[in-house]
């Protein structure tokens, strides 16, 4: 029997590069049935929207800009599903164990899950944006390129990311994928209504409707100071506060 | 190397955990037993970071878990084999182990070999494997960085008796080359034959403690359990030489040591077909104390060290759980 210390050799282990946390996050969303699935519905009910669009729309609607606005449904509506699994399936199916026994610094965990929802919302940007590119590079109009900038392309990309985020955030806050998903969905369109029936909310309604909010980013039109306000007020309630609450959540919760 | 020092974890007026000191040292296999509920899950979340302790805390190789780099490379975990996604495949699982601790595919193929995992069963999702299976892969995440400390919470439960001999045996071998094992069970007989050191908890609190040979030793007066051809005989020489006889089964049970009672026999030539030791086992020894702890807790009293004269073994106070096989609380 060899004699073995009573410490911990650490001085030859390096701490875990948080990219290959990030990485490993990532695989985790490919390496199920679940996961590989949204991901193949992102990628191709982006594509069929866009070929919709070019089958129907007048030739003078097929524009850069709006091959790129019609993908923001579907994408709008998955890509904060895939947040929201990203974060869910660890303790749907109670891998947290063994995520956070391997990675114990948590919030490593949950900010690597964070870049992870980015890339992968990037990569459905670009998708919609080749496909869009292509699409009116064969049949666009004939001005499809005319007034769209890179402004454009930032704020769509920023709706998006947000909607990941803030998928996630809820994912955090419930821990619990049909909560989240009902709650992600459910809640901003019951405070649309409540702000449309109940007199006294009309002053703030615009402030915290996080699709009024985000409605001008896609829209194309000009906004102004206080359109950026009330999107910044409306992202903090709806995106933030879960996140930071989430957050706080996990980095204190139990682990069973 | 595993030093846990006054932990303990209250839920609510609940105490799971009731200030528990004890430590695991390199080179020994040390068997954390008690039955279900008596809080070693929540003891072993505690010393990983999934579960905050109350008061106290666990050092492994003097640093907190968190506080040690990649922690898989140094201490391996297994915490409960079917917490696992059960759409991935029992490689997979390993897989993101590897890539997660920096190691070598080859890594993989190597522990799913060496828990006996065949490359057809490793593509299988996990949610087809049999608890014995999980069990299996759940081992090799544990063994996948090279560990020097093993936690294992029962690792045993699913597994069939060959499985619970190969496991023995690994572990055994483990702790040889100088690693530190503890692992948890409700079932004594599962541990008793390779943990060095035994802590026996219950409700909470730690009854007993030491090796098998110190347990027993408080384990209540030796008592011998004695067949020989012509019982009638041998009772009447063992109450000459003034030791207390009752019949039991076939035989006799008598309260000496079995020394006492070979002597006996060998002096009046009787002929025996049947000598051995038949005090209280580690089984009852762990029934008693467990209940014991009970029926303290029913006094308002603290829980007796294990050195303290347990009484004799009442079975209407055995908790229900040993004797119980099933998912880990």
């Amino acid at each position: 029997m060899t004699a073995a210390p009573l410490t911990l050799d650490v001085t030859s282990t390096p701490p875990i590069p948080f990219s290959r946390i990030v990485g490993v996050e990532m695989r985790k969303m490919t390496d199920t049935r679940a996961g590989r699935w949204l991901l193949i519905t992102i990628v191709a009910l982006t594509a069929l929207i866009e070929i919709i669009f070019f089958a129907t729309a007048d030739s003078q609607d097929r524009t850069f800009f709006n091959f790129m606005g019609v993908t923001a449904t579907p994408q709008g509506l998955l890509l904060p599903v895939l947040g929201i699994l990203l974060v869910t399936q660890e303790w749907g199916q109670r891998t947290a164990l063994t995520t956070f026994s391997t990675v114990p610094i948590r919030s490593r965990v949950i900010w690597a899950k964070v870049v992870a929802a980015l890339l992968f919302a990037l990569a459905a940007l670009v998708i919609a944006l080749a496909i869009g590119c292509l699409a009116t590079a064969v049949g666009g109009s004939d001005h499809a390129w005319d007034g769209v900038g890179l402004d454009d392309v930032g704020k769509f990309a920023l709706v998006q990311f947000s909607g990941i985020i803030q998928g996630l955030g809820f994912a955090l806050l419930w821990l619990n994928t049909a909560a989240a998903i009902v709650t992600y969905f459910v809640a901003p369109q019951v405070w649309s209504i409540l702000v449309n029936v109940i007199h006294g909310l009309s002053k703030v309604g615009p402030w915290l409707d996080l699709n009024d909010a985000q409605s001008p980013m896609l829209d194309g039109s000009h906004m102004v100071g206080k359109d950026w306000w009330q999107l910044l007020t409306a992202s903090l309630v709806w995106i933030v506060l879960p996140f930071v609450v989430g957050f706080w959540r996990v980095l204190r919760s139990e682990l069973k | 190397m595993i030093k846990v020092e006054g932990v303990t974890r209250v839920y609510g007026s609940y105490t799971a955990v009731d200030d528990i000191s004890f430590e695991c040292r390199p080179g020994k296999v040390t068997g954390f037993l008690g039955p279900n509920g008596a809080g070693k899950s929540t003891t072993m979340r505690i010393m990983v970071g999934l579960t905050a302790a109350t008061k106290g805390r666990v050092t492994i190789g003097g640093r907190l878990y968190g506080d040690i780099p990649n922690p898989g490379r140094h201490v391996g975990v297994l915490l409960d084999a079917t917490a696992q996604h059960g759409g991935r495949t029992g490689r997979e699982v390993l897989m993101l182990g590897a890539l997660t601790m920096g190691l070598p595919k080859t890594k993989v193929d190597e522990l799913l070999a060496l828990v006996s995992l065949t490359p057809r069963e490793a593509k299988r999702r996990v949610k087809d494997y049999s608890l014995g299976m999980k069990q299996r892969l759940g081992i090799a995440y544990a063994l996948l960085g090279d560990p020097q400390v093993l936690i294992l919470d029962e690792p045993a439960n699913g597994l069939d008796p060959a499985g619970i001999r190969w496991m023995r045996g690994l572990l055994k071998s483990y702790a040889d080359r100088g690693g530190t094992v503890l692992l948890s069970s409700h079932l004594l007989h599962e541990v008793e034959q390779i943990a060095d050191e035994m802590i026996l908890i219950g409700q909470g609190r730690i009854v007993a403690q030491g090796d098998k040979e110190s347990l027993l030793a408080g384990a209540g007066p030796a008592q011998t359990l004695v067949t020989a051809l012509d019982n009638d005989a041998l009772a009447a020489a063992l109450a000459a030489a003034g030791l207390e006889t009752d019949t039991a089964g076939i035989g006799l049970r008598v309260h000496a040591a079995p020394v006492d009672v070979g002597r006996v026999a060998a002096d009046k030539q009787i002929v025996l077909t049947d000598l051995r030791a038949g005090g209280a086992g580690l089984e009852d020894l762990f029934l008693q104390l467990t209940a014991e702890t009970q029926r303290d807790d029913a006094l308002g009293t603290p829980a007796q060290p294990a050195s303290t004269q347990p009484g004799p073994v009442q079975p209407g106070q055995m908790p229900s759980g040993p004797i119980q096989s099933g998912p880990v609380a």
